[in-house]
């Protein structure tokens, strides 16, 4: 048995985790709140674009830290309009063939996602897939705190991530894929036996093309 | 008498001038050495246009192409890939020719409900261009890409099962073809394996309709899969492509070329090397001198630039066996080269270019599918080398496989060939595993690879040299480690190949030359003695 985990923002969709935290940041309860939020982001800005060359990680913190104050029913409503306003319409026309082939293959579909998990899902469902892993944010109270549940889904941990899930499941790693667009997720890539680039970024093609991995555009439709 | 293509080297013959993958060198033989040549051009027909729409309106076994048709109907026209001719030929290709007159004729007909497919089975998606030099910049301006493209093998939804031969097996093909009140088949008969029921059953199917004959057992017992009569292959494609002809109204072109593979400046590299004339001894030699100093990406692009100048010999039309006959014999007319009594040794050289590695490099895997797949297997007959003996065959043998097209071949070849070699191993424990790899046939769907389960029917394709040869000598390897892979020894010169063929006895060796890479077939008179395994071929 084994399972094909794709990384989601960039291979599966156009969309980075930016736009739909945006996305939650103009839809507040008010015009006000909104361009306050949105106000305190662009502050939060130059650090997260120094983060987001030196740290995954410490960029997904600090993007995340736009969401403290919201509510948990607010999010998850907000949720799924996230998912039909921004990431359907970014799907990649070839995105939805990619896990009809790997489910047909006999793999199980697991989305390994730095996006939060309450907007991944309904593309997961959508898509058929079996198992979502992405980021969840730390609720008191019913209110986020802007802080990230451990793990937190990005760069190397994902790696250390899918060989304990592999593990967990009774997965074959050698026998597993691993779908991605970034050179940062070169050691999600590396874990598996069947590593692919998916619409790579240019170090990342470069990389492919050493080590001879498949390689290929979801951009197109078939 | 020897036939004229045929050539026994004596002391004071000149080296010959061979390909070694993309390089030309010399090479020396020992006196009585034979070397097939290929046959001068066969003439090509003055006016091609006039000898296609005679034989569409004069069809063997069929009803002329327009007394099928009529207003409103449905019709789906297929087209042989780039994999033929080789190099591609000279716009206008032959399929361009026959493409112009059978839409004309259908529009003066009234049928407007026309689609145009690449008939690919699991070979690559063709690219635009590759698309437009096969059928023209009119009829690709018209009809692509929405009614000219090519077929995919892994879209479920546009397979169609047709029906099961009498031997059970499957047959699914692509659902425009299937639904069409009309196929027209458009073929371009390169080699004698091509055409025939081969056309519709394996250019439309898909991947489980192909596992029926492509797999090892059914090469092993193929006496030659260039020889219809003695093909397994041929014999088990036959039974599938009865089925489609039972279920569909199929009207079958095919076309053959001759074999002017080289323009006139370059022509003489098919012939006899101690006929050239000064001037062609000297562009030889400039041309072994320069091939030597070039790098591979500037040969490559050479051998790219130039199409082939191929001219038509013969167009037939009709009902797909009474069709395939005659090509089948204008390409033997062309090919085949009697010769009695099979070599020890065989010499082959491997040229630059395979049916599957059009504007790419010839990978190792490649390489043995032309050294004992298909150049070993042109032959009627009986094998140009006897049973037990030795190829010898000149390629660097890089390891290097071209990322696009090729993907797929590198796990093939670098995981699966370290753990066996063992065809039926392979095809049991491997196959549908990595036919089914998700991001190798988002590849072959989305970009321009090779189906998944090409490689091993590539492996496949070499099952009856591997079977019926001792030993292969590699003569010019840059590497020992992928002529190992395959089970390959290599030797520093073809002195020194020679050398070990004769496997340290004190005697000589009768060794045969195929001339490659213009296509040439031996037409060998069976040895007397009754053979005694892998020929036979089936029902």
């Amino acid at each position: 048995m084994a399972a094909c985990y794709f990384d989601v923002d960039g291979t599966l969709v156009s969309t980075n985790l930016v736009h739909p935290t945006l996305y939650y940041l103009v839809n507040q309860g008010t015009p006000v709140q909104s361009a306050l939020r949105l106000g305190k982001a662009l502050i939060q800005a130059p650090r997260m674009a120094v983060a987001e060359l030196l740290d995954r990680r410490t960029f997904n913190e600090l993007l995340f830290s736009a969401y403290a104050g919201m509510s948990e029913d607010r999010l998850e409503v907000l949720g799924e309009d996230v998912f039909k306003e921004v990431l359907l319409p970014s799907l990649y026309p070839s995105a939805k063939a990619l896990v009809a082939q790997s489910l047909a293959a006999g793999h199980d579909v697991v989305f390994v996602s730095g996006a939060l998990e309450c907007v991944i899902r309904h593309l997961a469902k959508l898509l058929g897939a079996t198992e979502v892993i992405a980021n969840r944010l730390e609720i008191k109270e019913g209110i986020a705190t802007g802080k990230m549940l451990r793990p937190v889904v990005a760069g190397p941990e994902k790696a250390r991530i899918i060989r304990d899930h592999a593990r967990a499941k009774g997965y074959d790693l050698d026998e597993c894929f691993a779908f991605s667009d970034s050179y940062s997720d070169v050691p999600m890539l590396s874990v598996v036996g069947h590593p692919a680039a998916v619409n790579p970024d240019r170090r990342l093609a470069l990389m492919a093309r050493a080590y001879s991995w498949p390689s290929f555009d979801l951009s197109q439709p078939i | 008498m020897d036939h004229p293509s045929l050539v026994t080297l004596d002391r004071d013959s000149a080296p010959r001038v061979v390909f070694a993958g993309d390089r030309l060198v010399e090479v020396d033989l020992p006196p009585g050495t034979r070397c097939i040549y290929p046959k001068p051009p066969l003439a090509g027909i003055k006016d091609p246009d006039a000898a296609i729409r005679y034989a569409i309106n004069h069809p063997l076994g069929s009803d002329p192409l327009h007394a099928k048709l009529r207003p409103g109907m449905r019709v789906t026209i297929a087209v042989d890939d780039i994999s033929v001719p080789l190099p591609p030929m000279r716009r206008p290709d032959v399929r361009e020719r026959v493409l112009t007159i059978v839409l004309q004729m259908l529009a003066d007909h009234g049928v407007d409900d026309i689609e145009i497919v690449i008939a690919l089975g699991i070979h690559r998606r063709l690219k635009a261009h590759e698309i437009r030099h096969i059928v023209g910049d009119k009829i690709f301006d018209a009809y692509y890409p929405e009614r000219l493209y090519n077929h995919d093998a892994e879209d479920k939804a546009n397979i169609k099962l047709v029906g099961h031969s009498d031997h059970g097996e499957v047959l699914n093909l692509n659902r425009r073809a299937a639904e069409s009140d009309l196929l027209i088949y458009v073929n371009l008969n390169f080699v004698a394996m091509n055409g025939g029921h081969k056309s519709v059953a394996v250019g439309l199917c898909d991947y489980e309709s192909l596992r029926h004959h492509h797999n090892p057992s059914t090469i092993r017992a193929s006496d030659s899969y260039m020889d219809p009569a003695g093909s397994k292959l041929a014999h088990d494609i036959t039974r599938l492509g009865k089925v489609a002809h039972k279920a569909l109204d199929i009207f079958t072109i095919e076309t053959t070329v001759n074999n002017r593979m080289f323009d006139r400046n370059l022509d003489f590299l098919m012939k006899n090397e101690d006929d050239l004339t000064g001037k062609e001894r000297l562009l030889s030699k400039a041309l072994v001198a320069a091939t030597a100093k070039l790098p591979q990406p500037a040969r490559q692009a050479i051998f790219d630039k130039f199409p082939a100048p191929y001219e038509l010999t013969g167009v037939f039309a009709g009902s797909a066996e009474a069709v395939h006959q005659k090509a089948i014999q204008r390409c033997f007319d062309q090919y085949l080269v009697p010769i009695s009594g099979q070599a020890d040794v065989l010499v082959t050289p491997i040229p630059f270019i395979s049916p599957y590695n059009v504007h790419a490099f010839l990978n190792p895997l490649l390489v043995q599918v032309l050294a004992q797949g298909y150049l070993f297997n042109m032959y009627r007959g009986a094998p140009l080398v006897k049973k037990g003996g030795t190829l010898i065959l000149l390629h660097p043998c890089t390891d290097k496989f071209d990322h696009e097209q090729h993907a797929p071949y590198v796990d093939f070849f670098h995981q699966l060939l370290p753990e066996t070699r063992d065809g039926m191993e392979l095809m049991h424990r491997y196959e549908r595993k990595y036919a089914s790899n998700p991001a190798h046939i988002q590849m072959f769907r989305n970009g321009h690879a090779y189906h998944p389960a090409h490689p091993f029917f590539m492996w496949y394709w070499g099952e009856n040299g591997r079977q019926h040869l001792g030993r292969v000598i590699v003569v010019g390897a840059d590497n020992e480690y992928i002529p190992k892979m395959m089970g390959w020894e290599t030797a520093a010169s073809m002195e020194d190949a020679l050398y070990r063929a004769k496997g340290g006895q004190a005697r000589s060796l009768d060794v045969t030359l195929l001339h490659v890479p213009a296509i040439v077939m031996g037409d060998m008179t069976p040895p007397s003695a009754p053979k005694s395994s892998s020929g036979g071929g089936a029902s």
